[in-house]
C-alpha cells in the first residue's frame, strides 16, 4: 500500500497537506506520526517541523473482500464472492455449487462465519456498516421460512391463549420475526435469554 | 492442513500479537484436536463474550474440517 511522508509546522497540517497530494479525505488516512515537531524556544531556537507518515486506508470493502477470500479459499475453494455496499451495509453474495457446507444446518456456518467478518473488519475502524453475508438465495429462503413459521406460531399462541417461544435464533433472524407479526394486533412479541441462545417470545395480547 | 491454517489465520486476526499464536493438531482415533494458544492478554479476543468468539471458529473449522472427510475440535489452551 502506497504511503507518503509530509511536513508541516504542526501534524494537523501535515496531515492536510498529505491529504490535499493524496486527493482524498483527511479521515481516510491513517496517520503515523514520525515527529511530533517543537515549537522551539522563544519561537527560534530549536524549532522542528512535524513529520507523519500517511497511508490511505482502502476502506471497510477491500478488508471484508480480503478475510472473506481467505476463509472461503480453506472452506470452499470453488465458491465465487462478490462485494457490494450502501450507506448502511457491505453486502456479501456467495455463489456457486455445493453450497451446503458454507450454509450449515439451518444457516449456522454462514452466521459464524458472518459474525467472525463483523469481527475481523470492524477492528481499527470507524466505519460501523455491518458486513452482511449470503450464499445462494439461502437469506430470502430463510426469510420468508421465518415469517411463516413466526404467523403459524402466532396463530398457535392465540387458540391456546398461551405464550409459545422460538428456537434461539441470532439478532437478524429475531427481527424479522418480530417485523413479520408488528401488524398483527392480535399478538405482541419481545425476546429472551442472551446471545447465542436469545429467542422470540409471541404472546397472545391481553 | 487446511483446517489448522484455517485457524491460525483466525486467531493472528484475532489477537495484538499474532506472533505468540501457536495452533497445533493433535491426531485423535475420531476427531482430531486443534489446540489454539495465545498470548495470555490475548485470550479473550479469541473466546469473545460468552463464549462467541471461540464457538464461531469452531463452527467455520467444522465446515472446514467436514470438506476433507474429517471432525475436528477446536480448544483454545492455555
Amino acid at each position: 500500500m502506497d504511503s507518503i511522508v509530509r511536513h508541516g509546522r504542526t501534524v494537523e497540517e501535515a496531515v492536510a497537506s498529505a491529504a490535499r497530494e493524496l486527493g482524498v479525505d483527511a479521515s481516510r488516512l491513517e496517520v503515523e506520526v514520525l515527529d511530533e515537531g517543537s515549537r522551539g524556544f522563544l519561537g527560534v531556537l530549536g524549532q522542528r517541523e512535524s513529520r507523519v507518515r500517511v497511508t490511505v486506508n482502502p476502506g471497510k470493502e477491500a478488508r471484508v473482500e480480503a478475510v472473506v477470500g481467505e476463509i472461503l479459499a480453506h472452506v470452499n475453494p470453488d465458491a465465487e464472492f462478490s462485494v457490494d455496499s450502501d450507506e448502511q451495509f457491505i453486502s456479501v453474495r456467495i455463489e456457486g455449487d455445493n453450497l451446503g457446507l458454507i450454509i450449515g444446518r439451518r444457516g449456522e456456518t454462514l452466521n459464524a462465519l458472518q459474525y467472525l467478518v463483523n469481527v475481523l473488519c470492524g477492528r481499527g475502524t470507524e466505519d460501523r456498516r455491518s458486513v452482511i453475508i449470503d450464499a445462494g438465495d439461502f437469506r430470502s429462503r430463510r426469510e420468508e421460512d421465518l415469517v411463516g413459521l413466526a404467523r403459524r406460531m402466532a396463530e398457535r399462541s392465540i387458540k391456546s391463549g398461551r405464550q409459545v417461544r422460538l428456537d434461539p435464533m441470532p439478532p437478524h433472524e429475531r427481527k424479522i420475526a418480530h417485523l413479520a407479526l408488528h401488524d398483527d394486533e392480535r399478538v405482541q412479541t419481545h425476546s429472551e435469554g442472551e446471545d447465542p441462545a436469545r429467542f422470540v417470545v409471541i404472546a397472545p395480547r391481553e | 492442513m487446511a483446517v489448522t491454517d484455517l485457524v491460525t489465520y483466525l486467531a493472528r486476526s484475532l489477537v495484538d500479537e499474532p506472533e505468540a499464536v501457536e495452533v497445533r493438531e493433535v491426531a485423535g482415533e475420531k476427531t482430531a484436536i486443534i489446540e489454539v494458544s495465545v498470548a495470555s492478554d490475548d485470550v479473550g479476543k479469541v473466546i469473545g463474550r460468552r463464549g462467541r468468539i471461540v464457538q464461531a471458529i469452531r463452527t467455520v473449522a467444522k465446515a472446514a474440517a467436514a470438506r476433507e472427510g474429517r471432525r475436528v475440535q477446536v480448544e483454545i489452551v492455555e
